[in-house]
């Protein structure tokens, strides 16, 4: 079974995030960028389907220069090969222009199943994995915790509020990734030996068909500012003996606060 | 010219979701400054039964779909028909509630109008050129974004739960029924809902709760949640857990607050046990009132708690439920 995973090059979810100059971009310096946690439970059902099934896991990252280091890390992870769409128009493009690059490899690469990440963590958007279903006219199931495989059918755990739903289709198809599908394996020392032999296809946008203006002023959605949350401030400590400081939180909350 | 609003109104088990009518109080704000109506859409058998509440609540005509096969959620049929209903009702701006199922219904509609959608906006507004505009959390909640759709129409957005308050209804009037066939007959559905599991108990989700109580790493022990449920299970509230209460395998993931968990914004957030790491702090920041509790005084949580507790969370939780149980029956 041929398998593509997209996945994305996204600052640390541990980093702090402070304003750039222009009062709109993430101040990057000093930010070290992974692969994007949910992609990385995409990647690893990807390893487990074809260790039980056989065939190919191909990864694609849409991304500047430097998001050869996440591919290169899905590489040792297990993946076979990777194709990088290299451009630095890509941290200004919507949703829906990303996805139509991805779009673009997916044609060229033809695979039975996609998976992605449920969304790419900082955007936080959750579209671009049903953008590029759309796109491509695949049936898809998002945010999945359980997926199961048959001849040509999917059948996948899609988690919502309260409760999970279980959905059915057929393959081809796109899948995005819930945590809790899997538990992603490190890349071991083999693995990293490994993938400093395997091969990283980078493709320009011209090369796939994309006009590289549309990706930078095609965009429906623009960003116009970013800001921090006001700071909060500690606010008041109670003390004393339990009883006493459970009492009187019950008070405030109340009488104070008003949210009880 | 295109100057309504449409709303989709999401239902499960025949009931329209509190969120699908914070999304159309927001509605009736917007149309009022593009001077175009309130238009709604529902899924599945007995939809039709919504258009008396939704009008009461400003909504004015009422697509519904009542086919079976349309009754749980159905990715394509319901992105076609959305989109095929902006088209047909005018719409110059599409709004769902962001829900698991609204946000994916809203990307996927998107792709098929060639448009934008601003996802889990907590404050929106039409500009006088027509641009929709609103402010988003990102990087999980460590900042705002201001995003807007300038040209294309209809544009879309989606409404954190819990934000947009729900106005009273204001008049008896049903909303005008318009029914639509399904974009998509039950044979060519290539993916579909067969059914819904629920948890044992029914949870309140925390995307969706004014309250939510939460407990961390400071619990030791899974068993222990039970202290957290019972201050929850007393406030009507929802139970929340850290990251590393999650990992440990105490809760499951939907329990999860913070970054590859839930983002929150409930009136009251109580932490117990929950030492406070960045991502969590992210994830819960824009909670109205903040209480924590963690014998730790130097715990990060207490920086951004309005009122904390040093001291032991086993003793002080089932003392704080009496409390509030007290202060109830009073």
């Amino acid at each position: 079974m041929k398998l593509l995973v997209a996945i994305k090059h996204v600052p640390d979810t541990e980093a702090r995030v402070r304003v750039a100059a222009d009062g709109v971009s993430l101040e990057e310096n000093g930010v070290k960028f992974v692969i994007s946690p949910y992609d990385e439970f995409a990647l690893e059902e990807a390893l487990r389907i074809r260790e039980a099934r056989g065939g190919e896991v191909v990864l694609v990252c849409a991304g500047p220069e430097g998001a050869a280091s996440t591919l290169r890390q899905g590489l040792a992870m297990g993946a076979d090969r990777a194709v990088h769409v290299c451009d630095d128009g890509f941290d200004r493009a919507d949703a829906l222009a990303r996805a139509r690059v991805l779009a673009a490899v997916a044609r060229a690469e033809s695979p039975e199943l996609i998976l992605a990440g449920k969304y790419g963590v900082g955007s936080d958007e959750n579209q671009t994995g049903p953008m590029l279903a759309e796109l491509l006219d695949l049936p898809h199931a998002a945010a999945v915790s359980k997926l199961e495989l048959g001849e040509g059918r999917f059948t996948a755990h899609h988690e919502i509020e309260g409760a999970v739903a279980v959905m059915e289709g057929s393959l081809p198809a796109l899948i995005t990734c819930e945590k809790g599908l899997n538990e992603p394996r490190y890349a071991s020392l083999k693995g990293i030996m490994a993938a400093k032999k395997k091969t990283i296809e980078v493709r320009s946008l011209a090369e796939l068909g994309v006009d590289p203006a549309e990706l930078r002023e095609g965009s429906r959605v623009v960003w116009e500012s970013m800001e921090l949350p006001p700071a909060r401030s500690a606010g008041r400590v109670l003390d004393g003996d339990p009883a006493r400081a459970a009492r009187e939180l019950a008070r405030l909350l109340r009488e104070e606060a008003r949210v009880i | 010219m295109a100057n309504g609003v449409l709303v989709f109104a999401e239902r499960r088990e025949g009931a329209l979701r509190r969120p699908a009518l914070e999304a159309v109080g927001a509605a009736r704000r917007l149309a009022a400054v593009l001077g175009g109506g309130v238009d709604a859409l529902a899924f599945g058998p007995g939809a039709s039964g919504c258009a008396s509440e939704l009008g009461s609540h400003g909504v004015d005509r009422l697509f519904v779909t009542e086919e079976p096969h349309l009754e749980l959620y159905a990715p394509e049929a319901y992105a076609a028909a959305l989109a095929d209903t902006a088209r047909a009702s005018g719409a110059a701006v599409v709004l769902l509630a962001a829900t698991v199922l609204g946000k994916d219904l809203a990307a996927r509609a998107t792709a098929r109008l060639d448009s934008g959608c601003l996802s889990d906006v907590v404050e929106i507004e039409v500009r006088a050129d027509g641009t929709l505009r609103g402010k988003r959390p990102v990087y999980s909640g460590k900042a705002y974004a201001w995003v807007a759709v300038p040209k294309a129409r209809p544009a879309l957005a989606t409404l954190r739960p819990n934000v947009f308050p729900v106005s009273p209804p204001t008049r008896q009037q049903a909303a005008e029924l318009v029914r639509v066939s399904a974009a998509l007959p039950a044979d060519r559905l290539r993916v579909r809902t067969v059914r819904l599991e629920k948890a044992a108990a029914q949870e309140l989700d925390v995307s969706e709760a004014s309250i939510v109580v939460s407990g961390g790493r400071g619990l030791q022990d899974p068993a222990n949640f039970r202290i957290v449920r019972e201050l929850a299970s007393v406030l009507g509230a929802a139970v929340g857990a850290s990251r590393a209460a999650v990992d440990a395998g105490w809760i499951s993931h939907g329990h999860q607050v913070g970054q590859t968990g839930k983002v929150v914004s409930p009136n009251l957030y109580i932490a117990c046990g929950i030492s406070g790491a960045i991502q969590h702090l992210a994830g819960m920041s824009s909670a109205k009132v903040i209480v924590a509790i963690n014998k730790d005084p130097e715990a990060p949580i207490f920086k951004v708690a309005d009122y904390g507790v040093v001291g032991d969370l086993f003793e002080l939780v089932p003392q704080l439920t009496e409390e509030i149980r007290k202060l109830q029956s009073s």
